[in-house]
């Protein structure tokens, strides 16, 4: 506890970095459930992809530690649009081959809900045999450095190095945490604005809503359903970098826990709630790095989840309430 | 004895029967040769440890000198090859006990090469010790796997009551540290290895974390570390978590000295920590590559690298169960050849106490310099 005191900042500065982490990926699970009323267990597969691609394109562009800021400036950049676009791509495609035929074919959530967990492992065996993968297509020799040890870790280059910019209570808050934190806000108050202004937001909240009306309306529902899972894995990619840029090692599972951990967050703020995923998404990151403190790093799940029980024995559709129709309207 | 005879003459008749081996036809006919040198058994040995999996590396690194083992027997009895089956546990102790019955209920598997971790050996060694199938680990250091009574269990190595303290004795007296923090993963290995550590260095020990495997976020750990003030960490655990744990420490601006054990000598650790594994201590009771020329030189042409952790260990282990068939032994009896072994091997005097334990234990350090994992001597 006195552990906890001492270093009160340096455990909420990294806890909210985390967090922003938890929030960007709590987005996908519930702008799908939104519309859908489907929980998408494959989505942390799509966050997984993303951090690849980041790592990838960074391995591509020759990144390493200590050069100017203009060239960090564009691998960032460049991470950013390649974790984006196959977090997006994955989400679409994942929409297309493990939801709308079941969607079709008037299946019951259940079902969805198999195939989803279904797609998620062939996801991540997929980058966890991706050596092989490529050994059948004859790539091996070009893409060597890229798939291998491909069920081990595979490391970035550090190319922000963390420095101290400002020291709040003892703990000096480097570079990397400020982008972390800020960038996520920034883009997730994009998303609201997104969601709350422009014609295929409103198309999103319209379909949350009531489906059947929405389409009366004219709501084109399948193009609404692509567009949601398009940005919900966008936002993965986003956090993708984010992850790849503090963490800087992923794996083929790597998506699991973090999958897990978001997927409460968005339970905890609200499921359906853009608002609530960020907030649950922060809460979750620093009651993790508080209980670590306190009982252990050991016990950091259970600090999480015991905290989740708590809240929903008191507030069962989390804190800020589900649906992204209603709290938007 | 009798129930094993029992079991033995039939099945040495039924592999004469399948003829599948190498002696010439005329001779295979004679219910006489059973038992003797002069019958093939097709026999097998096993290896068991992790091949697939993050912590595959250290698998394969075995593996690679149990096949070199196997090609040096093959070559010289060509009439009668010795083949090597795999148990990939992926290092994980829940698949161990399913593995294990897959070896015994493999009557020509007369011996295990491992387990080749703590955890999966504490899962399946009792039931290698229920059916007498001889298990010689290169590498499971937990000091209690030998306390069990197992009757088939030895040990190629020094077990972490040696590399526990070896490992201590080197943050005093090389690293020079005062104040040392300590974590571990919870595992069999790295908990016992960091408890050991934790009692020999006392009162200087400033701090104290446990973290989950497969963790990837040690951002709570970094701060406690971190505001302890330690100058050096030691953490007992495998690469995949030491990997970004020092990354993360360094990228908080920790300047201490990160000390780790065996668990984490492994090419793939330095790949992912990148310049974050400058400077890391390994400690290990597994012998450098250049004490044995000839292993080293034999091992570098069939894999074109240096032999790696426990290559050598896993040589021996295997040599010793190959000399074994040489000698005619089977299942049953090769628990007692094993017992009373006494060669010069590759990494040292292969020969065990009453309880299993190598009789011949050194504890080396390394250290990461210019992204290779180098020796720096032996810690005496």
């Amino acid at each position: 506890m006195q552990n906890l005191i001492d270093n009160f900042f340096a455990y909420t500065i990294t806890g909210l970095t985390i967090g922003a982490v938890y929030a960007l990926v709590a987005l996908g699970y519930t702008l799908v459930y939104g519309v859908l009323r489907l929980i998408n267990f494959a989505h942390s597969e799509v966050f997984m992809y993303g951090t690849f691609a980041a790592l990838w394109v960074v391995m591509l562009l020759g990144g390493r530690p200590g050069a100017g800021v203009g060239q960090v400036i564009f691998w960032v950049a460049m991470m950013f649009v390649a974790a984006m676009a196959m977090s997006g791509f994955i989400a679409v495609l994942l929409e297309r081959v493990a939801y709308r035929p079941l969607r079709k074919r008037n299946a019951p959530p259940l079902i969805a809900l198999i195939s989803a967990i279904g797609a998620s492992f062939v996801l991540a065996e997929i980058m966890g045999l991706r050596s092989r993968i490529t050994g059948w297509v004859g790539l091996d020799d070009n893409l060597r450095d890229y798939v291998r040890n491909s069920r081990n870790n595979a490391g970035m280059p550090t190319i922000i190095a963390p420095q101290p910019i400002f020291t709040v209570g003892g703990y000096h808050v480097t570079n990397v945490d400020v982008f972390v934190i800020v960038g996520a806000i920034a883009i997730m108050v994009v998303l609201d604005q997104f969601v709350k202004r422009s014609r295929l937001g409103r198309g999103i909240r319209a379909v949350a809503m009531d489906p059947e009306s929405a389409a009366l309306m004219g709501v084109n529902r399948d193009r609404v359903i692509q567009v949601t899972f398009l940005v919900g894995g966008v936002m993965a990619g986003a956090a993708a970098v984010f992850y790849m840029l503090k963490i800087g090692i992923t794996r083929y599972d790597a998506g699991f826990i973090l999958g897990v951990k978001a997927f409460t967050a968005a339970v905890l703020g609200g499921i359906g709630n853009l608002r609530g995923a960020l907030l649950g998404g922060f809460i979750l990151g620093l009651a993790e790095n508080y209980g670590s403190a306190v009982v252990g790093s050991q016990w950091k799940d259970v600090v999480a989840f015991v905290l989740l029980i708590l809240i929903l024995l008191f507030r069962p559709t989390g804190l800020l309430g589900e649906s992204l129709g209603k709290a938007r309207a | 004895m009798r129930s094993t005879l029992k079991f033995a003459v039939p099945l040495a008749v039924a592999a004469l029967a399948l003829g599948a081996c190498g002696t010439k036809g005329g001779d295979t006919a004679t219910p006489a040769a059973s038992g003797g040198a002069a019958a093939c058994g097709n026999y097998k040995i096993g290896m068991f440890g992790a091949l697939t999996g993050p912590n595959a590396n250290l698998g394969i690194y075995i593996q690679n000198g149990v096949n070199l083992a196997l090609d040096d027997y093959n070559k010289k009895h060509g009439d009668c090859k010795v083949t090597l089956e795999n148990y990939d546990s992926q290092g994980d102790p829940t698949q161990a006990p399913a593995l294990a019955k897959k070896a015994i209920d493999d009557k020509k598997v007369v011996g295990i090469v491992g387990p080749a971790f703590s955890g999966e050996s504490k899962a399946a060694d009792p039931a290698f010790n229920e059916a007498g199938l001889v298990t010689i680990t290169p590498s499971a250091t937990n000091p209690k796997l030998a306390e069990n009574g197992w009757k088939t269990f030895f040990r190629a190595l020094g077990n972490d009551a040696t590399q526990g303290p070896a490992a201590a004795k080197y943050i005093k007296d090389t690293v020079k540290s005062t104040k040392t923090f300590v974590i571990d993963d919870a595992s069999e290995y790295g908990k016992g290895l960091a408890d050991i550590v934790r009692q020999d260095l006392g009162s200087q020990v400033v701090g104290n974390d446990t973290i989950q495997q497969k963790q990837t976020d040690f951002s709570a750990s970094v701060t406690k570390v971190t505001s302890s003030g330690a100058d050096a960490l030691f953490f007992g655990g495998y690469s995949p978590e030491a990997a970004p744990l020092i990354k993360q420490l360094r990228d908080a601006g920790w300047k201490g000295t990160f000390v780790v054990a065996d668990g984490v000598k492994d090419q793939s650790f330095i790949d992912n920590a990148k310049d974050a594994a400058e400077g890391t201590v390994i400690t290990c009771p597994c012998v450098p590559a250049d004490v044995a020329p000839e292993f080293q030189a034999a091992y570098k042409a069939k894999y074109n690298e240096d032999p790696n952790t426990y290559s050598g260990e896993g040589y021996d282990s295997a040599t010793i169960l190959l000399d074994g068939i040489a000698a005619g032994k089977d299942r049953a009896s090769m628990v007692d050849f094993v017992k009373a072994y006494d060669k010069k091997g590759v990494t040292k005097q292969l020969k065990f106490d009453a309880k299993g334990e190598s009789a011949d234990i050194k504890v080396f350090a390394y250290k990461v310099e210019g992204g290779k994992i180098v020796s720096v001597g032996e810690i005496k």
